[in-house]
């Protein structure tokens, strides 16, 4: 899984049946010391209620999406499965 | 996923089963500053997209799934949504 901040929100009136009900957040993927770390991308909040700035969690892999949605039609790649409070990694200054 | 902007068509003739009445549109991957974000490259479209659209695309086999979850063809990058907006407060 990726550490990613949310930057913000995509509205689609016209999408695949797969996306209706379900909110897409642009997020930045980060590095262990909280900084930009490679392009951002779109992926699917389901149940984390994210918000922009948030930290977060996303997970990049399909069949995971569709064991953890059950549903195995689904086109999603990308996934928010967690909003992070802290990340302690020794050795680098702390930035909360 | 992630989102492009339609710069293009693509017609092709002959071609593999299950790609048969695909629309393939030339996108233009773009990070959330719509700036570009790698090379262009062909998508099938499932949601009537035309050029100079703002996009969503999913790449790999959920494009495939996208098109078709009975009979995934042979696709890795699929249009999945037209952008009415992009918020970044």
């Amino acid at each position: 899984m990726n550490l990613c901040q949310v930057l913000g929100t995509v509205t689609a009136t016209e999408k695949h049946p797969a996306f209706a009900g379900r909110r897409l957040m642009v997020v930045q993927p980060l590095d262990e010391a909280k900084q930009p770390a490679g392009k951002s991308f779109i992926a699917v909040d389901e149940r984390c209620q994210s918000g922009p700035g948030d930290l977060v969690l996303v997970m990049r892999e399909g069949n995971g999406v569709r064991q953890l949605l059950r549903d195995k039609t689904l086109p999603i790649r990308s996934l928010i499965v967690a909003v992070v409070d802290e990340v302690d990694v020794p050795g680098l200054p702390e930035v909360t | 996923m992630y989102l492009g902007k339609v710069i293009g068509t693509v017609v092709c003739e002959r071609k593999y089963e299950g790609l048969e009445g695909r629309r393939f549109l030339v996108v233009q991957p773009l990070d959330h500053r719509r700036e570009p974000s790698g090379p262009p490259e062909v998508a099938v479209d499932t949601v009537s997209a035309s050029p100079g659209t703002l996009v969503y695309l999913v790449g790999s086999r959920e494009a495939a799934i996208a098109v078709s979850a009975s009979q995934p063809p042979p696709v890795d990058s699929a249009i999945v949504g037209i952008v009415d907006s992009v918020d970044l407060p």
